[in-house]
């Protein structure tokens, strides 16, 4: 697989059994469908569990935001695991402690609040993006 | 010897950020472990068997396992395989929808009414597993 050049991969939790999960799952997909489409790009966590080529490349060729969502920080061990290195790591739970008034709810999938929060995390990691990208660039 | 009585059954599931078949797959594991099984279904997160410990990696040891996975890529059965212990069956959503006669959802998220024969299709099959592994158990 060629090197996606000057796009940073966002890696979230794939965790189905809590609600920082889904929360940092809804985070990345805002950030790479809404916020930065042109910037970012997705991949599924269990590719790297299982070693997949092409996913081990894209990771370790370019930047990339683990946004985990408990402390387990799966997305970052697992990065790490395959031999790359987070350029920013997070942790969905700071966006909520950042925004009090909206308390994310939901497994399968979030509530209105948890949605808004998504929205709002997207926006706040979308500097981190705009930043790695430019490094890339240079 | 002591007969011990499998009473609850592992559900490993593909996260599958990535594609929609993902999202149907999360969901449908979702919807069996908190409606259709809640009392016979436990389930672990896929990467907690590299991030974890032992106990995470015992978990197919002490359970029997049913992997769902999005795409032929069969990362559950994959990594449960390799690091914790054979899955007794495996599901793959793009067959389960194929048998159906239901096409994959084009979105990765905002699952409602359109999506939701797809979810419980594959939600139903998984259910089906279920039942049947504890009857061979």
């Amino acid at each position: 697989m060629d090197k996606i050049t000057h796009k940073v991969v966002v890696l979230p939790c794939s965790g189905i059994g809590k609600t920082y999960g889904a929360l940092a799952r809804e985070t990345a997909y805002e950030l790479a469908e809404r916020v930065r489409p042109d910037k970012t790009v997705l991949t599924c966590l269990p590719l790297l569990v299982i070693n997949d080529p092409a996913a081990k490349k894209l990771v370790t060729e370019n930047p990339v935001i683990t946004i985990d969502g408990c402390p387990r920080d799966c997305a970052r061990k697992s990065l790490e695991a395959a031999g790359g290195k987070a350029s920013e790591a997070c942790q969905a739970i700071k966006f909520y402690v950042a925004h009090k008034d909206l308390k994310p709810e939901g497994l399968a999938q979030l509530n209105e609040a948890g949605r808004k929060l998504a929205k709002l995390a997207a926006e706040d990691l979308a500097q981190t993006v705009d930043r790695l990208a430019a490094q890339e660039k240079t | 010897m002591m007969d011990i009585q499998v009473t609850k059954v592992g559900i490993v599931s593909c996260s599958g950020e990535e594609r929609p078949e993902g999202t149907v797959c999360r969901l449908a594991c979702r919807k069996v472990l908190d409606q259709l099984r809640p009392n016979e279904t436990v389930t672990i997160c896929l990467p907690l068997f590299i991030a974890g410990g032992e106990e995470e990696r015992a978990f197919a040891s002490k359970y029997p396992t049913i992997t769902v996975d999005g795409c032929d890529k069969m990362c559950a059965a994959k990594a449960t395989e390799t690091l914790s212990g054979k899955p007794g069956q495996s599901l793959l959503v793009p067959e389960i929808l194929k048998r159906h006669g239901l096409a994959v959802p084009a979105a990765r998220r905002d699952y409602g009414p359109d999506e939701e024969p797809a979810v419980r299709a594959v939600a139903e099959e998984i259910a089906k597993a279920v039942d049947k592994t504890l009857e061979e158990a």
